[in-house]
């Protein structure tokens, strides 16, 4: 009912008609990355704020809730206090790796954002590789990580990057298989062809067992890549201080912060597309009468919803469980994640080509 | 056991040992020489096993740096001090017994730190809550500190 | 100040050396240690302790009883309670004075409570070590009853002074008894939570199951006592072996297991806040009236040797006091749980990662003041 690629046509013809190609293809592409940018920025800005709200509520607090009303404004004057800092220049420090570290993690961030489909044709890209695309991406921010510890010149830096970069490669294999499971069933790599294949049910509900079991590991899978949770012993402050990011200061720091945020933004929205059916509304069997109502909450705020309830999950787990050891992390996924996630695939293949989903 | 036998059963392994002052532990006072025998004894005497070395420390009295030994059984709960009297408080020297009891080494480091006594044979003797380079032992009677501490 | 490095042995390539201290956010206190690692894996460990040494027992000879008892709550300030009674105690026995009965009763019950709060902070402390960094705010919250308990009977929260030679500084607020009452009932629900949320939980008992194994025999050669030692097998309760206060006329278990490991060290702690729960219901509503202040003419101990041991919530704590008749000691000595109870980390967490040192030292439960007087 809602469809955006009226809009994005209109605005597409209008450009190739008034400018030659190569003028239409940048100005395009500035409004883009502008849009993009913003989005994110804003987003990040936000979903710092709903941590700190939700780890207070957690903990028997309230949260922020002096500057701006309810404590709006707090990751704004955050941000402000982290650009005006000092930039703290360590001698005998890689000074162009250590500059980068934090550009490179940011942009793999940024680009992968491009992806994510928000409502039908509210999408940057649509490659027909999309999900591979997204995981390709994100493992970019890996080097950033790695170079960012080693530039440091400590030794507690080079410890916390060298965890984060063991524990990021490892769970990769979970996230891909994972993903992998849902794409058997849909047939396709593509995004949008992925939504489009939920029309009559979630992925979560039509495969039900084993497309439950691939939701579960990919949520525990992803939460290790974003170094989150109980997965976040590459940062742990009561062991190595702040690890990798020990010696970043003002607005690199802040990058890092940001660009963790938005991973697990990432994670979740990978996760309500392929799982949850991304933007489409909740339908109830053949209830038309509902089903309806259902269609007229934009699909926007279907898609931001199941976003939030998975980012949820993922801030709760965070508060509640203590944090893993290096090993047993790694354990966890070799020995247990790995096996279960290659015998899921095997049966959802088994699955899809007797068609014995729903 | 009750303090009449453990006092009879010292005597009998080393008759010097004289009952000292203390009334509410069995105290006796030995000489630096005879020390790490009595306290091997007590520790590996089947009826005694004072396998517990509860404290370790030293006070500068008038008649020279007395060097404390508190043990217990954790079996029995009986309790035994030990005195050792040091009158050369110039260069006072006692053997450890860091060996018998792994919690002396720190005791018998503290002590060294605070009063300059020397343990013979310790593994590590240094200082261990006051720096390196620091001159003097704070505890004893004569200590003169540079800042006064005393009003 | 210099400070003359250890000739240290790096034996293989691999070997590096980082300074775990001695500001760190989970060491607790100023400690240094020095600890060897080998990729991720502890060697040794060499604690370096003294940033905080006051010269506590110098000063105290020139101060009189009383006075120096305010010195002592700054030592294990989380039992501040019973640091005081082990002083207060020890020159009672020297003077051979009996406080009445009263006295007896709600030193006991203030000990019991100084406990539980002690166990609360520790609990609260290591969870946030390990990465549950919701228990830090449980802990404390449930833990700000008892400190406002405090504040309304003796003037104040942390370092309390209130039981001094002789009796007590005041009589406890009408309000006491209805107070812990209330807490005793409230906290039995929490704890159950506390337990829900770690003990329970498979992570948790990950990090924490055959961690830094201690043995009953290391346990009494280093002299290690209180809940650390308790859980280890090694039977150190001086509540048990020489009771003192009101604590002949309780019945309470000492809880011991044989393992050794984290986890039971951990285990202990949990159940003696239930026992000490026990022991404040069996007083509280008993107190007989009495006189809250011996009336002596001076507190002078008589010319001698004195010692006095309590349990402390991290240990024995031992009071050594040498008298020439005069209102000061010639000679003060504190022997406190956790100055043994540090030196027996390097036996405990060689072999294990860096990690488990954290989840080792928190459950050692290391005040470090108290290290270094």
């Amino acid at each position: 009912m809602y469809d955006f690629t009226a809009m994005t046509d209109s605005i597409n013809k209008y450009l190739n008609v008034n400018f030659s190609p190569f003028w239409a293809g940048l100005i395009a592409m500035i409004l883009l990355g502008v849009t993009i940018l913003t989005f994110y920025s804003v987003l990040g800005l936000y979903l710092v704020y709903a941590e700190r709200k939700i780890c207070a509520r957690m903990q028997n607090r309230v949260g922020p809730n002096r500057v701006g009303p309810m404590g709006l404004f707090q990751t704004v004057a955050d941000l402000i206090k982290l650009l005006l800092k000092e930039l703290i220049y360590i001698r005998n420090a890689d000074a162009l790796l250590f500059n980068i570290a934090p550009f490179i993690v940011i942009a793999a961030s940024i680009m992968a954002i491009g992806a994510i489909p928000f409502a039908k044709g509210l999408q940057a890209i649509d490659l027909n590789i999309g999900v591979l695309y997204v995981l390709a991406i994100s493992s970019l921010g890996v080097i950033g990580i790695l170079i960012a510890g080693w530039a440091s010149n400590s030794k507690y830096s080079v410890i916390g990057a060298m965890r984060s970069g063991a524990q990021i490669i490892s769970y990769e294999l979970s996230v891909g298989l994972a993903l992998l499971c849902i794409i058997t069933y849909a047939g396709s790599m593509q995004l949008s062809e992925i939504i489009a294949s939920q029309k009559d049910g979630w992925w979560i509900f039509k495969g039900h067992i084993p497309a439950l079991i691939a939701f579960v590991i990919f949520l525990i899978a992803g939460t290790a890549e974003t170094n989150r949770g109980p997965f976040d012993l590459a940062e742990a402050e009561s062991e190595l201080t702040a690890g990798f990011h020990t010696e970043y200061s003002g607005i690199k720091f802040a990058f890092f912060f940001l660009a963790e945020y938005m991973n697990m933004f990432i994670i979740a929205a990978i996760a309500t597309t392929l799982f949850l059916g991304g933007w489409l509304p909740f339908h109830l069997f053949q209830w038309d009468g509902f089903n309806r109502v259902m269609d007229f909450i934009p699909p926007v705020f279907w898609f931001f919803g199941k976003t939030a309830l998975v980012i949820y999950l993922m801030m709760w787990f965070k508060w509640t469980f203590p944090r893993l050891r290096i090993d047993q992390l790694l354990t966890l996924e070799w020995k247990y994640l790995l096996p279960i996630n290659l015998m899921n695939l095997v049966m959802i293949a088994f699955l899809t080509l007797m068609q014995w989903h729903f | 056991m009750s303090r009449e036998d453990i006092t009879e059963l010292v005597a009998r392994q080393l008759p010097e040992a004289k009952p000292g002052p203390c009334k509410q532990l069995l105290e006796f006072i030995v000489d630096a020489g005879h020390i790490r025998m009595l306290a091997d004894y007590l520790k590996q005497n089947p009826l005694t096993k004072m396998d517990y070395l509860f404290c370790l420390t030293a006070a500068d009295r008038k008649d020279g740096l007395n060097v404390l030994y508190f043990m217990t059984s954790s079996v029995y709960h009986h309790s035994v001090l030990i005195r050792v009297i040091l009158a050369d408080k110039a260069h006072p020297v006692v053997p450890t017994v860091s060996d018998l009891w792994k919690a002396a080494e720190f005791y018998e480091r503290e002590v060294f730190d605070l009063f300059g006594i020397h343990f013979e044979n310790h593994p590590d003797l240094r200082r261990i809550f006051l720096s390196d380079d620091w001159v003097g032992f704070p505890l004893r009677k004569d200590y003169k500190d540079t800042f006064t501490l005393e009003r | 100040m210099k400070e003359i490095l250890v000739d240290i042995d790096l034996k293989e390539k691999e070997e590096y050396i980082i300074n775990i201290g001695p500001q760190h956010p989970s060491t607790h206190g100023v400690l240094r240690l020095e600890t060897c690692l080998q990729g991720e894996e502890v060697k040794y460990i060499i604690p370096h302790c003294g940033y905080i040494h006051r010269g506590i027992e110098k000063m105290s000879e020139k101060l009189t009883y009383p006075q120096l008892l305010h010195l002592t709550d700054r030592m294990d300030y989380l039992s501040a309670h019973i640091n005081n009674e082990a002083v207060a105690l020890c020159v009672e026995n020297a003077m051979e004075v009996q406080v009445s009965e009263r006295v007896k009763y709600i030193r006991t019950i203030l000990a019991e409570l100084s406990r539980v709060a002690s166990h609360q902070l520790w609990w609260a402390a290591f969870g946030m070590d390990l990465g549950a960094l919701t228990t830090f705010f449980y802990g404390l919250r449930d833990r700000e009853k008892i400190l406002d308990i405090f504040e309304e009977s003796t003037g104040s929260r942390l370092i309390q002074s209130f039981i001094t030679p002789g009796g007590l500084m005041s009589d406890i607020h009408p309000n006491f008894q209805k107070r812990v009452k209330d807490f005793i009932k409230y906290f039995r629900t929490k704890l159950p939570e506390y337990d829900d949320l770690l003990t329970g939980n498979v992570i948790f008992r990950e990090r924490t199951q055959g961690i830094g194994i201690l043995s009953k025999e290391d346990a009494i050669d280093y002299g290690v006592t209180g809940p650390s030692g308790r859980g280890s097998g090694f039977h150190c309760d001086i509540r048990k072996i020489a009771p003192y206060s009101a604590y002949p006329l309780v019945e309470f278990n000492e809880i011991t297991f044989a393992e050794g490991d984290t986890y039971h060290r951990y285990l202990v702690r949990m159940k003696e806040m239930w026992e000490s729960l026990n022991i404040i219901e069996q007083l509280i509503d008993n107190i007989p009236q009495g006189e809250i202040m011996l009336n002596l003419k001076a507190i002078k101990a008589p010319k001698g040797d004195y010692y006095q041991r309590v349990e402390t919530a991290r240990g024995e704590l031992g009071v050594y006091i040498v008298s020439d008749g005069g209102p000061s000691p010639a000679r003060i000595k504190y022997r406190s749980p956790n100055f043994s109870n540090l030196f027996v980390l390097n036996k405990i967490s060689a072999g294990h990662k860096i990690a488990d040192l954290v989840a080792i030292s928190g459950s050692l439960d290391l005040v470090i003041p108290d290290i270094d007087r």
